[in-house]
């Protein structure tokens, strides 16, 4: 949470790791994080579209295989605010997807999971393409203070009142349930979250607002999987990473850790997308699974 | 007061301000907040209003489970908050399957799982809302919503009374028992008319209560 200032990048994150080690090297993990995201997706899309049913509900709450239940623990968080003790599917489901993401980072679920993340990286490129550098200044800690206002709402109201505006469930659930007017409203709350990041602020929803990420960031980096500088030495302070980075506070850490001292990233923030891993053309960073890197 | 303690007080009382600011914002949308009740029927086994909307996490498990496609996400347009299920008797009743499907697959407790029985369920309650169109009520022998009722004889009896149009006939007026109707729909689904006759309603909008002084209710029923 430290506000580390983020150097203003001077060129687009990109060429010069497609000129060192290709295209394909450069855009290993962005290719691998979209065909997560669309597994995802497809899980639950293979019933309604081709009658075989893999997973059924949506992030909220679903059902794979007729046997795994899994549900978002944040729901869960302000249904107990609101007074209702769930099921024990419902207990079991979110306390699976707990121990999940507590085992490996918090906040995969931003950049491998969640549906609304390809539309805020479509913003952030956008805004890269055309060099718009101004944006509304929005401090990282607002999202904390929605998650705060979303579970005092739902303990206040005794209703699990954010679910009615939550983009993220709003537009998986018209994705995958589908119909004219469904889609619709999942249309909407992509086209609210992409042009909030386009033209108000940059990264504004993922990196500023967001009350699931914000939940998710809380559970921590503490799990096996971070992105971690091993040849940090190599670095030509070319600031790629931070320019493409959506959590860039967190890089700073990492990149400057003495010689010799673990570099994995610590910060809870750090959705370990894997972009910086991408775009480095020195090829500082890697993927490091239970401290080794 | 030395100054890191007026920064902390400030500090804190700025992020309770704040944070009771966002808290009023969403707790604004509550469909509470918003008066009316909605009309939208529920799932059997559905739990009272507001528990329900603390309980749904609007995965659409239910719906998925339902073998006849009578349930679906209610959309911004619907009377009742989006996503969470609901169904439109006119256009596809439920079919009151004895396994309740829709319950079984709840993950949540949002239908309440002791619902066993699905004759004991309580989705609505059907009314007679227009008996100047239904044909009955006019002397003629439709039947229709008597026919299908499944369960017929206990929650819709034909009662009948004189015809006093031709003075000389008996008018078999359809009468809902709200003591045994579960709101499946059927009635509504099936009424012949353009606009049906018979609807079904919220057990919010339909429940009447006799007046606590009523003695009448020890005589024999009158219709």
């Amino acid at each position: 949470m430290n506000h580390i200032r983020v150097p203003t990048p001077q060129r687009l994150p990109g060429p010069a790791a497609v000129a060192a080690r290709g295209w394909f090297a450069a855009h290993r993990w962005l290719l691998a994080r979209r065909a997560s995201q669309f597994l995802f997706l497809a899980l639950f899309l293979t019933g309604p579209l081709f009658g075989f049913w893999i997973a059924k509900g949506t992030l909220a709450s679903s059902l794979t295989f007729d046997l795994l239940p899994l549900t978002d623990p944040l729901f869960l968080s302000q249904s107990l605010l609101a007074r209702h003790w769930p099921e024990t599917t419902a207990l079991l489901g979110a306390g699976i997807v707990l121990a999940g993401y507590a085992a490996t980072r918090g906040r995969l679920y931003c950049a491998w999971v969640c549906p609304i993340n390809p539309i805020a990286d479509v913003a952030q490129w956008a805004r890269r393409r055309f060099g718009w550098k101004k944006s509304l200044r929005l401090e990282r800690a607002t999202r904390y203070w929605l998650l705060g206002g979303a579970l005092l709402a739902a303990l206040a109201t005794g209703t699990v009142v954010w679910e009615q505006i939550n983009p993220v469930t709003v537009l998986h659930r018209g994705l995958v349930f589908g119909g004219s007017a469904a889609f619709g409203a999942a249309l909407a709350a992509a086209a609210a979250v992409f042009l909030f990041d386009l033209g108000i602020a940059d990264r504004g929803w993922c990196g500023h607002l967001c009350p699931v990420g914000a939940f998710y960031g809380l559970i921590g980096s503490r799990g096996f999987l971070a992105v971690a500088a091993p040849r940090r030495q190599a670095c030509d302070d070319c600031f790629d990473c931070f320019s493409v980075c959506p959590e860039p506070q967190v890089i700073g850490p990492a990149l400057h850790a003495p010689e010799g001292a673990p570099s994995a990233i610590k910060d809870g923030d750090c959705t370990a997308c894997g972009r910086c891993i991408d775009v480095c053309h020195k090829s500082v960073f890697a993927f490091s699974v239970g401290g080794q890197s | 007061m030395n100054a890191s303690r007026r920064d902390f007080l400030e500090t804190a009382g700025r992020s309770a301000c704040a944070l009771g600011a966002l808290g009023l914002g969403i707790a604004a949308l509550a469909p509470e907040s918003q008066g009316a009740a909605p009309v939208a029927l529920r799932p059997p086994g559905a739990r009272e209003a507001e528990r329900f909307l603390a309980a749904c996490a609007r995965c659409g498990l239910c719906a998925r489970a339902c073998p006849y496609d009578t349930l679906r996400l209610a959309r911004l347009a619907d009377d009742a908050p989006a996503g969470t299920p609901i169904y439109v008797a006119r256009d596809v009743p439920c079919e009151m399957c004895p396994d309740i499907p829709c319950v079984a697959a709840c993950p949540t407790g949002a239908l309440d799982k002791s619902l066993a029985d699905i004759a004991k369920a309580r989705m609505g309650t059907a009314v007679l809302t227009s008996p100047e169109t239904c044909l009955n009520v006019r002397g003629l022998r439709c039947d229709v919503c008597y026919r299908v009722c499944p369960l017929i004889e206990k929650a819709i009896t034909l009662e009948a009374q004189h015809n006093a149009g031709t003075g000389r006939h008996a008018r078999l007026v359809p009468v809902v028992r709200a003591e045994a109707c579960t709101g499946c729909g059927k009635c509504e689904k099936s009424c012949v008319l353009d606009e049906a006759a018979i609807k079904v309603l919220p057990l919010a909008l339909a429940a009447s209560r006799a007046g606590r002084h009523d003695v009448y209710g020890n005589r024999a029923r009158t219709s």
